[in-house]
């Protein structure tokens, strides 16, 4: 007890010197802590927006358009890295000599260097060996777009843009659009599922599983082809004729957006392949041979009794390189990614000098985001806890 | 308590960690000390701190702590053998000479665009000669005093020649690499708002990586102020094959700043540059200032040498402070030659940094 | 079990497999390759496909890295050298080899210091890494931090050595009292190490000479790769008892102490080390007291051993977590106290069940130590983006640079997870 007030005691004295250090300063300075640049105009420009955004818009729309941009490419950056991980981890299995070694090189070389030069070199990558965009410009270019759609430049990638005509907001199209495809795939998503555990349940009764593939496939697509057709979509072309600088319409992911996307997804998909091959190790090779001795195909021994049990001890670290690649994507500014350290912890500080206030607000939404994840992982674990008997 | 624990940070102090602000005057260290104590009772509703005299630091230290870019060749950059050269360097040598009587006497610390304004304001630097441009904002709301300017710069644009654009309104849809820093973003913006044409801005930190962008063809346009491109282009492999586009679309008056309320301590940094910059109206220059300040007859030269009159005692420095500086810089024009001018790879004309006799900006408040 | 039993029967065979031949028994490298490379067709496909990766690879690199230059003085000679044809420009790393590795402000004619200290390190680590050795080694690890400290900074001698007196006199007081009372000697060993400093504080100002042995050179101009090396060093030792100390205060049975650790530490793990530095470079200066300002260097050791505290207190956490609850019974039924019980028998067990994780926090650590370019200080990272990459005479060569870099990093990051599997190895006692 004495011990907890001596701590309480020297924690309150340690928070009263720091804050009489930061008013002393500060007044000595004439400087106030105010939150009010917030409001005010940022007056500059961000390429990457995911919602409506000009120079004229405030601080704070800047600092939201960069916590999205920081969300997007933190998003793809997991599946990515999940999808590589997983692929190299259990690759790293494999009874090829050659492929085994392949991805040991793969996952020490990745792991061992700092993700900063990573970045830097891929950025590099990009700038120096992809085409420049005025390679497709032009009447008569030296390239021409990939199957009339695509286009690969330093700049970044170019894709046609789905747009509808038909739709709410008539021909300039509105977001309740997309509100609508959203509501359809997440119905999609239930539907499947419970056709799944439809299947689930006939083949518990009947040990015959009834195929649910094409069930599936219809539920999926026949919602978005109605909508699409209701809609009146059609698709944006990335068109080389409408400006001498750069290829306009579609959807342009910007060259910085793409580095370091990728830079994230080798570089975790590398932890991610030691955790998805620790947790595969994990599982007693009982289990297989008991499986086999069952006389369970070698695929389905994988996907049946191998990775439920593997999943088990590769969530949790899974969860946490999530985290990871949230945290690491403020390596944005080495790039010009717009994400919210470059908008709001960059420009933004840059050009009001609120330096206190930017970098307390940054680490507050870093620290949002961490314990929302961490609360989720929480909830998984307390779910898969192993129920004894 | 407190004691103690100064005790002990003097103990890092002299492992060289922490480097006391004032070491002389013992007075203002008890006062202060005293204020943090009554902070530490009822936080926050203390007196405020009497401005410590940066002149009486700068002194007790021996040297000038002077902020200056991560390296911005021509303007402030490391050489091969690691000393600082540059024309805000020399700027910052010549107040180390004015006060210190060693030009060598400088502590060069780089700062980013993002800590220069904390590292000036909470001490860490007495001087900030960083291409800053002086904004309404930063002189008032910022607290900080823009001594004077020493390059009137603009923001500018470099295009490759082959891309065929003769003016930035031509720019319409290009890709636009940014040296962030300056006021750079925020020029554009407007810019491009202004001429209703639309961009895509990519912001880059170093200038490194903006060369590189641009010259691989990932920008159609590289912009910072112009001097900042004249010496990007003197880098490239073949320079001619890029031009400055006439538009200038911004004012960006450069000069030193230092922190607000200590004016004795501006009027130093203030009076240093116009001394470099009436040295060269008046024909003074490091070569001849020994002669000069011996054999004048003209009674500005000799009051600016302190051969006459009183001027240096008047900012708390002897009477050769202005000579020192001449004799170790040069003057405005030298500076100029020697960092940025024609004769380097940089090669910028003088323009609106001319003597006001030749039709430039510069015009330095008369000595007397 | 009874109800899965119908579940698995769809995949259950319900037919024979088909007789095999019998497996072959020659030996040799064509069995191995049927074995390893060649087992069944998408097998051999995917080696064709790996194999003709790293030809592609092989192919693009090879010749760039062979045909490289190594003793032109800028890149325009180097492509007047190379005339159109593709190589490396490695003179880059010969022309400014000193700036990558020690910065392009610490004086050249110094460069032994941080040299020696560099060997003398494997000296002070080889005691800690190998538990073979004899312990009476570990006096020089020991010293070896105010021996470095001097090397590198330089100043008077004082310094090092009364605050190397320090430690002295609070490990004695500590000896002393320890038996006693584990608070009272832990306690009376940091007044007694206080004491000392505090005397020193007056005592170094006289006893330092005008010019001292080693000429003092200012942290901030330090820079290449040897400050990375000693942010990871300093912060990774920095960060171990604090980590500890955290880790314990965690497991505390008193809530305002549990409470503080675990506010600290998910706060610390929940932001990105960059906006931890921009703290550092633009927040922290506020914080200290008005007459002084601190070193960016110790503004930025401070905030990366917090960084780095936060994370091993969770891989010592697991490590106590992990020890069966037998242990700490064990300790209470012999009327051990808290502190002794910690000291003798659950601290040994559970930080040696941490080691793997404490190395890959250091590893970790010492990668991020490059994020310190950010905030314009000239680590390797920062030497390249800055003032080499800027220069007129090597304007362009990004990637003999990012490689060196790269490859730099590799050596050491890959050298100290190989000790670490090793180290895994070695201590694994469990029972099999």
């Amino acid at each position: 007890m004495t011990l907890q007030v001596i701590a309480a005691i020297l924690l309150a004295l340690a928070l009263a010197y720091l804050y009489s250090n930061l008013a002393a300063n500060l007044r000595a300075a004439g400087l106030n802590i105010s939150f009010a640049f917030l409001g005010s105009s940022a007056g500059y420009d961000i390429n990457q927006t995911l919602i409506e955004y000009d120079s004229q818009a405030s601080n704070f729309r800047a600092a939201i358009v960069g916590i999205l941009n920081t969300l997007l490419v933190a998003f793809l950056a997991c599946i990515t890295a999940t999808v590589l991980g997983v692929l190299a981890g259990v690759l790293r299995l494999s009874n090829n000599w050659l492929v085994r070694k392949l991805m040991a090189v793969y996952v020490e070389i990745f792991r061992n260097i700092p993700i900063l030069i990573w970045i830097i070199i891929i950025f590099t990558i990009m700038t120096a060996v992809m085409p420049g965009a005025r390679a497709y410009l032009g009447e008569d270019p030296e390239r021409g777009l990939l199957g009339g759609l695509f286009a690969f430049t330093n700049r970044g990638v170019y894709t046609p843009a789905p747009i509808f005509t038909t739709g709410f907001g008539g021909a300039e199209g509105s977001g309740l659009n997309w509100l609508l495809v959203i509501a359809a795939l997440v119905a999609s998503f239930f539907g499947t599922r419970f056709m799944t555990a439809r299947a689930d349940k006939i083949q518990g009764e009947t040990g015959v599983r009834p195929n649910t593939f094409f069930v599936n496939l219809a539920i999926w697509f026949v919602p978005l082809i109605i909508l699409a057709f209701l809609l009146g979509l059609s698709w944006d072309m990335p068109d080389p004729l409408a400006n001498r600088f750069n290829l306009r319409g579609g959807i342009q992911i910007g060259a910085p957006l793409i580095a370091l996307w990728l830079a994230l997804s080798v570089y975790t998909g590398a932890f991610i392949a030691e955790n998805v091959r620790a947790g595969i190790q994990a599982v007693s090779k009982g289990q297989t041979e008991a499986a086999a001795a069952l006389g369970i195909r070698p695929r389905r021994v994988m996907s049946l009794v191998v990775l439920p049990q593997a999943l088990r001890v590769i969530i949790p670290p899974l969860i946490s390189q999530y985290l990871n690649i949230t945290k690491n994507s403020s390596l944005a500014i080495a790039v010009g990614y717009a994400d919210v350290t470059a908008t709001l912890g960059g420009i933004t500080l840059n050009q009001t000098g609120r330096a206190i206030e930017c970098v307390l607000l940054l680490m507050a939404f870093y620290l949002i985001i961490s314990l929302s994840i961490s609360a989720v992982m929480n909830v998984y674990n307390n779910s898969m806890k192993l129920k004894e008997r | 308590m407190r004691v103690f624990l100064q005790r002990i940070t003097a103990g890092v102090q002299s492992a060289g960690f922490i480097h006391p602000k004032v070491v002389e005057n013992q007075e203002e260290v008890k006062m202060k000390k005293s204020i943090i104590l009554g902070a530490l009772t009822i936080a926050g509703l203390s007196a405020g701190a009497a401005a410590a005299g940066t002149l009486d630091d700068v002194k007790a230290r021996g040297t000038l702590n002077c902020g200056v870019t991560t390296g911005l060749v021509g303007f402030a950059a490391p050489d091969a053998n690691g000393e600082w050269v540059g024309f805000d360097v020399s700027v910052c040598r010549a107040v180390a000479a004015a006060v210190l009587g060693d030009a060598t006497a400088v502590e060069f610390v780089p700062t980013t665009g993002k800590t220069r304004f904390t590292a000036l304001s909470s001490g860490e630097i007495d001087l900030l000669a960083r291409n800053t441009t002086w904004t309404f904002s930063r002189d008032t709301d910022l607290k900080f005093d823009f001594v004077g300017v020493n390059y009137y710069d603009g923001q500018g644009f470099l295009v490759p020649k082959a891309l065929g654009v003769s003016s930035a309104k031509d720019l319409d849809g290009a890709t636009v690499c940014i040296q962030t820093g300056t006021t750079t973003e925020l020029n554009l913006a407007d810019f491009f708002r202004a001429n209703n044409i639309s961009y895509e801005p990519v912001p880059i930190e170093t200038n490194a990586e903006g060369t590189q962008q641009y010259l691989a063809g990932a920008c159609d346009t590289y912009t910072t102020d112009a001097s900042g491109l004249a010496s990007t282009r003197a880098t490239f492999e073949n320079p001619g094959d890029h031009v400055l586009l006439p538009e200038i679309v911004s004012k960006e008056p450069l000069g030193p700043l230092v922190r607000h309320g200590d004016n004795e301590w501006g009027d130093i940094v203030r009076w240093t540059l116009n001394a470099l910059i009436t040295a060269e109206e008046l024909g003074v220059s490091s070569t001849n200032v020994a002669e000069m300040a011996t054999s004048t007859t003209n009674p500005e030269v000799a009051r600016l040498l302190g051969t006459e009159g009183e001027l240096g005692g008047m900012i708390g420095l002897d009477a050769d402070w202005a000579k020192r500086a001449i004799e170790s810089e040069g003057n405005y024009g030298e500076i100029f030659a020697k960092n940025i001018g024609e004769e380097t790879p940089i090669g910028l004309a003088r323009g609106l940094n001319a003597q006001w006799t030749d039709g430039g900006l510069l015009y330095s408040p008369p000595f007397r | 079990m009874s109800d899965t039993h119908e579940h698995s029967v769809a995949f259950v065979r319900t037919t024979d497999i088909e007789q095999q031949p019998a497996p072959s028994n020659a030996a040799g490298p064509v069995k191995w390759m049927r074995d390893n490379l060649f087992a069944t067709w998408p097998n051999a496909l995917l080696t064709v496909a790996s194999a003709y990766v790293i030809y592609l690879i092989l192919t693009a690199t090879l010749p760039w890295i062979l045909g490289g230059l190594w003793n032109t003085s800028s890149l325009a000679e180097c492509r007047e050298v190379l005339q159109g044809k593709s190589a490396a420009c490695f003179s880059v790393l010969t022309d400014r080899w000193n700036q990558l590795l020690f910065g392009f402000k610490y004086p050249s004619e110094f460069y032994w210091r941080p040299t020696l200290a560099l060997v003398l390190m494997f000296f002070a680590l080889a005691p800690v890494l190998f538990f073979d050795l004899p312990r009476k080694l570990l006096i020089m690890t020991l010293l070896y931090p105010f021996v470095a400290y001097w090397l590198i900074w330089g100043g008077t001698i004082w310094v090092p050595v009364f605050a190397l007196l320090g430690f002295i006199a609070g490990y004695f007081v500590y000896a002393r009292f320890v038996a006693q009372n584990f608070a009272l000697g832990f306690f009376g060993g940091v007044a007694a190490a206080a004491v000392v400093w505090y005397v020193a504080g007056f005592v170094v100002s006289m006893l330092a000479p005008e010019s001292p042995l080693l000429a003092s050179v200012p942290s901030r101009d330090l820079g290449g790769f040897m400050l990375n090396m000693m942010l990871g060093l300093t912060c990774v030792s920095l960060s171990i008892p604090l980590g500890i100390a955290l880790a314990l205060g965690r497991q505390s049975s008193m809530p305002l102490i549990k409470w503080m650790c675990v506010v600290f530490i998910e706060f610390i793990r929940g932001v990105p080390l960059i906006t931890l530095l921009f703290v550092a470079s633009v927040m922290l200066a506020y914080f200290f007291p008005p007459d002084a300002t601190v070193d960016l260097f110790l503004r930025v050791v401070i905030m990366i051993t917090i960084f780095s505290a936060a994370y091993i207190a969770e891989v010592v956490r697991g490590g106590l977590a992990a020890l069966p609850k037998g242990q700490y019974e064990a300790a209470d039924s012999l009327g051990l106290d808290y502190a002794q019980a910690m000291r003798l028998i659950i601290l040994p067990q559970a930080l040696k069940i941490s080691i793997p994780g404490i190395v890959n926090i250091a590893v970790g650590l010492f990668k991020d130590t490059t994020l310190v370019s950010v905030i314009s200080m000239f680590d390797l990272v920062g030497m390249i983006r800055g003032p080499i990459l800027a220069s007129t005479d090597w304007n362009g060569v990004y990637w003999e640079l990012l490689g060196f870099a790269a490859v730099l990093f590799f050596v050491v990051c890959y050298g100290i997870s190989q000790y670490s599997q090793w180290l895994e190895r070695r201590l694994a006692t469990d029972h099999r």
